[in-house]
């Protein structure tokens, strides 16, 4: 994967908390030195369960082009159903990766031209002490797993200040236990 | 200090860090986080400033020129069918000669209703005697409405502050939020010429009759006519005192820019494309691919757009072959307002010359429609030796 100009899509319902995550990736990111995060919602259709969408880009350089993600290096699903219900590796480009929440085993998938990198994210955020269907911190660490980007302690760290005053611990927990379980396909 | 946040929030920023001691807005999409987070700081106590909720736009405006009448540094926000039911007062607030500073998070108009980012309803309101700035980025946003506090002071004229909606509004980049102390060294408290007090009643803007005439006082009083002509003149002069303001700003706060054009990469170009808001930093990504096929061409964004900079943008395009205008509206039965501007600019400037560029119009992202960059490059492409419609093209049309 190129370094960089990374461009992440992340897949999840209304309420789940994506934007939230994408928010802390792209602070993460940025305070690694990539002077060019952005981070767009898709707008509009916004509804608590409904499939929602965030891009987010980081770059070495400051992004001008604020346009919707085409051709995106990895997918983050915070719901595996949502596989049925969307076109989550719409323009994923080839040897890319899909983060995937899923209660299903890992052996259970096949995908030809992309790499999976998957975990029970749903039960160990519960394992963590979160609410159930508090999932977006546990995504941070399969994405950190699946590819290496920013570095846990940093990660941790952003996680923390976000959810400053809720429940920092057990959320930073959620995305550690999360990390040690991702299972990621060659 | 960087920090990552949407565009509405860069803006309600912006407004606490100017002291903004009035706020009066009606939700509307996609400007309601903007006010929203303005309501939590006044809630908070981080912010020493009457929020007043209202009944509508058109009421949000009337309560912002009462609190300026009276002395207070005003703010309200709004999108599409809100400016346009403010309408009214909109002229109001600028005949009334009063420094409100207005957000307008862009959005089409309708009928047929939509919610998505175009540009109708700030350009539908050119003419009212505000001063209009657009903004590209976040970083824009926030200095934008610092200086536009320092300006709409200086000259006793409104401002809306324009930025996308949803592609800035919604969108969470990095930007540098100043400190306390750097906004207070530029902007300094508001102190009007004349403020209305309980104990001094007056009565503002009364009619005021075709011809002069002796005041109460027996002095000999402008007309409407007069007023109105010294309106268009401030506005005119204005174009100075923005330059004052960005040499001012640039001293402050360490950031400098062109007041009225940002260009990037024009210098060599034959062809430059020109436009307003967010769509002109997306230009220099098709700039940057044209560029690598050895194309010469760049891209001016424009910042203020009334008063209307006509010598820096003729001055800026003399010697170029073509202009590439993208917008995202029109005045309909035309062409792009923008275009119109522009040709009357280098028309005035460059007529006789023998220097006067080919203009094509390109239409993009009405109603939302996405831009997808590929389509810019392309249409940019094809205007590049020069004009290839009389009407303006619009982009990704599916007709």
């Amino acid at each position: 994967m190129d370094k960089e100009f990374i461009q992440i899509r992340w897949h999840g319902r209304g309420g789940q908390g994506a934007i939230t995550a994408a928010k802390i990736v792209a602070s993460a990111a940025f305070t690694s030195g990539y002077d060019g995060v952005v981070m767009a919602p898709t707008f509009g259709t916004e509804r608590r369960g409904a499939p929602v969408m965030t891009s987010l880009k980081i770059s070495r350089t400051k992004i001008y082009d604020l346009s919707p993600i085409e051709t995106p290096d990895i997918v983050v699903v915070l719901d595996h159903l949502l596989l049925k219900e969307t076109d989550v590796t719409h323009g994923l480009k080839k040897g890319g990766i899909i983060v995937l929440n899923t209660p299903m085993a890992f052996e259970s998938y096949s995908f030809t031209d992309f790499k999976l990198a998957s975990a029970d994210i749903t039960a160990i955020s519960v394992e963590a002490g979160l609410p159930h269907g508090m999932v977006n911190t546990g995504m941070i660490g399969s994405l950190e797993k699946a590819t290496n980007l920013l570095g846990m302690d940093l990660l941790i760290k952003c996680i923390e200040e976000e959810f400053s005053s809720r429940k920092p611990q057990k959320n930073s927990l959620a995305a550690r236990i999360a990390y040690e379980r991702t299972r990621v396909g060659g | 200090m960087h920090i990552i946040e949407n565009g509405n929030t860069a803006a309600a920023l912006g407004v606490k860090l100017c002291r903004a001691s009035v706020i009066a807005a009606y939700p509307i999409t996609p400007q309601t986080p903007l006010t929203e987070k303005l309501s939590e700081y006044v809630e908070r106590g981080d912010m020493k400033a009457e929020y007043i909720p209202v009944e509508s736009e058109h009421s949000a405006l009337a309560v912002c020129i009462a609190a300026s009448s009276a002395g207070a540094r005003v703010f309200t926000a709004t999108s599409a069918n809100g400016l346009l039911y403010m309408h009214e007062q909109v002229q109001w607030a600028s005949g009334a000669r009063l420094p409100i500073v207005m957000c307008v998070v862009n959005r089409a108009v309708g009928a047929p209703w939509n919610i998505w980012n175009d540009q109708q309803d700030s350009i539908s309101q050119r003419d009212t005697g505000w001063i209009q700035i657009y903004c590209a980025d976040h970083q824009q946003i926030i200095d934008a409405v610092i200086k536009a506090y320092w300006i709409a002071e200086k000259v006793s004229i409104p401002i809306m502050v324009c930025y996308d909606g949803y592609i800035l509004s919604h969108t969470f980049m990095p930007f540098d939020l100043p400190d306390q102390k750097t906004v207070d060294a530029f902007l300094p408290p508001f102190k009007p010429d004349y403020a209305l007090r309980p104990e001094e009643p007056a009565n503002l803007n009364t009619v005021t009759l075709p011809d002069v005439r002796l005041d109460v006082r027996g002095e000999l009083a402008h007309s409407y006519m007069e007023i109105r002509y010294l309106l268009q003149e401030e506005l005119r002069t204005t174009l100075d005192v923005a330059a004052d303001a960005e040499k001012r700003f640039a001293e402050i706060f360490g950031r400098q820019s062109d007041p009225f054009i940002e260009s990037y990469r024009c210098d060599d170009a034959d062809c430059v494309a020109l436009g307003l808001g967010s769509l002109t930093y997306q230009l220099r990504v098709s700039v940057d691919a044209l560029r690598k096929e050895g194309i010469k061409v760049g891209v001016m964004g424009l910042r203020f757009y009334r008063p209307f900079p006509d010598e820096a943008i003729a001055g800026a395009l003399k010697g170029k072959k073509s202009v590439v205008v993208f917008e995202k509206a029109l005045s309909y039965g035309y062409e792009g307002a923008l275009t119109s501007d522009l040709k009357s600019a280098l028309y005035e400037h460059l007529a006789g010359t023998g220097t006067l560029p080919s203009i094509q119009n390109f239409i993009a992202g009405i109603g939302g429609r996405d831009i997808r960059t590929d389509d810019l490059t392309k249409m940019f492409r094809a205007a590049t030796h020069g004009r290839v419609s009389k009407e303006p093209l619009w982009i990704g049309l599916k007709l």
